[in-house]
């Protein structure tokens, strides 16, 4: 029993039950789930469908805050990849074009990358401080996305552009397919090769890495290409979504809740050891909260009061000073530690 | 939050030779003049001194705002908090006001003092629970937008005689005004740089910035000063938002939407180093005045879409951490 307690995902898995539990006093046929008209259907469904962009930000998240840095700017990028490909589209002859679509797809993708490379140009050449270099996109970006649209909301009628977040392939919403294929290359490349180890090593310490022989610059350059990636398809999935670009509102916060996620998940802030599956599950408790809230019939202006709580609760659950101050662990509490100093870390998940 | 090891100062900036120390706040103080000259040179009606004045009286609220965020980022902290406190006070001051009829002289100490509460209670979290500042203000952050929605989603205008007479109180000299708020903003920064310069409180600041280990082995009481700048920091939001409701006379669950970034914009941009231990409260109000300046331009001309000012509010950003990178690493 104590190692089911004390396992990484206990903790947030209970969480999710919990929320999704509650559910069910409101909503006896929650967890029902069926097929209609060869889509499948259902409000487990819808909330996965929904959490995708999230749950792709947050995978990107992941990897940044595991070399130790962190990207405010993915809302931005969100906005612009969105905003881009939207443009494109509307200036199509033929918007059902499924070359024309790809064009403008790639083409946002390609800028998303490109505005990854420009982060990791800052963090790991430069040697900026990864909160504010990114925090530089984070303003600039919103400033960009809205002179892409010229301030306007770009509406977009295109059927191949709708299956990206709101279209079904194979009974399965398309969005949820592509979350799932983010998440297995991420896993499967951290993972099953030594890259994983090797972020770690360099969220633990930078230098020590680079002295053993790991590239850390190009190491930390790629996290913030790979997080730049998956804002990018996010802000497709969000402007297909609902077929249209909003500069200024679109993603909006969403790297404060990819953040959250990521914490929820068990990734620790400092760096040096990161957890997909965790940040998964964050990001899924997220966008559960968000759905109870409306099923419940609670004003969905307090949702923000309800994530105020379970931010507080979480982190306050997951830090070892409050566990050991309330809960009176025989371990005692290390030395206050500056917040900005590396905790010693020795947890290496396989 | 972390820096990578190794690329960051390590509080390296305190051994900066005075000459050298100051070069932010020169670079940022010359950017101010150019930007100010390139004005006059280019609009009519500029170099009206009324235009400056302007400036503080449009960006009194946030000159406050920015006073608390640099005590926290001097101690290596951040506080994100700051633009939903703002939005939390007009939005409580004009319910109390308006919607339940309380006295004035009762709802703004009650404001005020609610503030600093909510950063004490960040504050006591931060240092006691040992959670990144990042987060714990970030949850403050819902919390008090959160509470806005739940007093009310749409807009309370303020009328109560007591706010309306400060409103619109103007200070004139010489032909020119300013506004109370610009009086309130100045007394704050007198206030702020008193304190972080000739108080225990203030070198105490500056030490945990610099090193926190080395501070609380000195036996500086650094938990009470952590929790101080974050109860500051609140203060100064909560500050902030009243003069803001004296300056649109209304309570909004808007207001101050994206405040923070502005915040920690202007105390970058005033040459204070994100990792704490060094700055000036002095960059921190030329910081504003940039800010607040180049709004004032776009203004002037006319055909630049509001848009443009985040984009030069980022491009500033830019060429100002690059600076600072600069002459840290030319310590080395």
């Amino acid at each position: 029993m104590a190692n089911v307690v004390r396992h990484r995902f206990f903790w947030p898995l209970l969480m999710l039950v919990v929320l999704l539990a509650s559910n069910l006093i409101f909503t006896p046929d929650f967890f029902a789930v069926d097929v209609r008209q060869g889509h499948l259907y259902g409000s487990l469904v819808d909330i996965v469908r929904f959490g995708a962009p999230l749950i792709l930000v947050s995978l990107g998240m992941t990897l940044v805050i595991a070399t130790g840095g962190i990207d405010l700017s993915v809302g931005s990028v969100v906005a612009i990849c969105g905003a881009l490909a939207c443009l494109r589209i509307s200036e199509l002859g033929d918007q059902n074009s499924v070359v024309g679509v790809l064009m403008a797809v790639g083409l946002a993708l390609g800028l998303a990358l490109l505005l990854g490379a420009w982060n990791g140009l800052l963090v790991a050449q430069v040697g900026i401080q990864p909160i504010i270099a990114t925090l530089i996109l984070m303003v600039a970006g919103r400033g960009l996305a809205q002179l892409i649209t010229d301030g306007q909301i770009i509406t977009v009628n295109s059927s191949p552009y709708k299956l990206i977040g709101g279209g079904y392939w194979l009974t399965v919403p398309f969005s949820i397919l592509v979350a799932l294929l983010v998440f297995g290359l991420a896993l499967l490349l951290t993972r099953r090769t030594a890259l994983g180890l090797l972020i770690e090593s360099v969220g633990g310490n930078a230098e020590a890495s680079r002295l053993a022989g790991i590239h850390a610059r190009r190491i930390i350059f790629t996290g913030y290409v790979f997080a730049a990636f998956c804002a990018g398809v996010a802000g497709l999935m969000i402007s297909s979504n609902v077929s249209s670009a909003d500069g200024n509102n679109a993603g909006l916060w969403i790297e404060l809740d990819a953040i959250l996620a990521v914490v929820i998940g068990g990734t620790s802030l400092a760096g040096g050891r990161f957890s997909l599956g965790g940040t998964v599950l964050g990001a899924l408790i997220i966008q559960t909260l968000t759905t109870t809230i409306y099923t419940i019939g609670i004003p969905p202006e307090t949702t923000l009061l309800f994530k105020a709580l379970v931010v507080t609760v979480v982190c306050l659950l997951q830090s070892p000073a409050f566990r050991a101050k309330v809960f009176g662990r025989r371990r005692k509490p290390p030395l206050p530690q500056p917040d900005r100093e590396q905790p010693t870390k020795v947890e290496v998940p396989a | 939050m972390t820096a990578v090891p190794g690329t960051v100062a390590n509080g390296r900036s305190r051994v900066l030779r005075p000459q050298q120390k100051y070069l932010p706040i020169f670079a940022t103080l010359a950017l101010l003049v150019l930007m100010y000259s390139a004005g006059v040179l280019r609009y009519d009606g500029f170099s009206d001194t009324q235009v400056v004045l302007n400036v503080f009286v449009d960006n009194a609220f946030l000159l406050v705002v920015a006073v608390g965020m640099t005590f926290v980022i001097l101690t290596g902290g951040i506080d994100l908090s700051v633009g939903s406190v703002v939005a939390l006070t007009t939005m409580l001051s004009a319910s109390l006001l308006e919607e339940r009829g309380w006295s004035p002289y009762l709802v703004l100490p009650l404001v005020l003092l609610l503030g600093a509460l909510l950063g004490f209670g960040m504050g006591c979290i931060i240092h006691y629970f040992e959670i990144q500042p990042f987060i714990v203000t970030l949850a403050g952050m819902f919390l008090a937008r959160g509470l806005c929605y739940t007093i009310s989603t749409s807009s309370i205008t303020i009328s109560d005689p007591f706010w309306t007479s400060i409103a619109q109180q103007r200070f004139r000299f010489g032909g020119f005004f300013i506004s109370a708020s610009v009086v309130v903003a100045l007394v704050v920064v007198a206030i702020g740089i008193y304190v972080l310069g000739y108080t225990r409180l203030g070198r105490n600041t500056y030490a945990i910035g610099g090193n926190p280990q080395s501070a609380l082995l000195m036996g500086l009481p650094v938990a009470r000063t952590r929790i101080a700048v974050y109860t500051i920091s609140g203060f100064c939001s909560a500050l902030g938002g009243v003069l803001l409701s004296f300056y649109m006379l209304s309570g909004n669950s808007g207001h101050g939407l994206g405040l923070e970034l502005d915040a920690i914009a202007a105390v970058v941009i005033g040459g204070t180093l994100l990792t704490g231990g060094s700055g000036y409260l002095v960059g921190t109000v030329l910081g504003v005045l940039v800010l607040g300046l180049i709004q004032t331009i776009i203004t002037f001309q006319g055909d630049l879409s509001s848009w443009w000012t985040k984009i030069v509010i980022g491009v500033l950003l830019f060429v100002f951490i690059v600076l600072q990178r600069a002459v840290t690493r030319r310590q080395r």
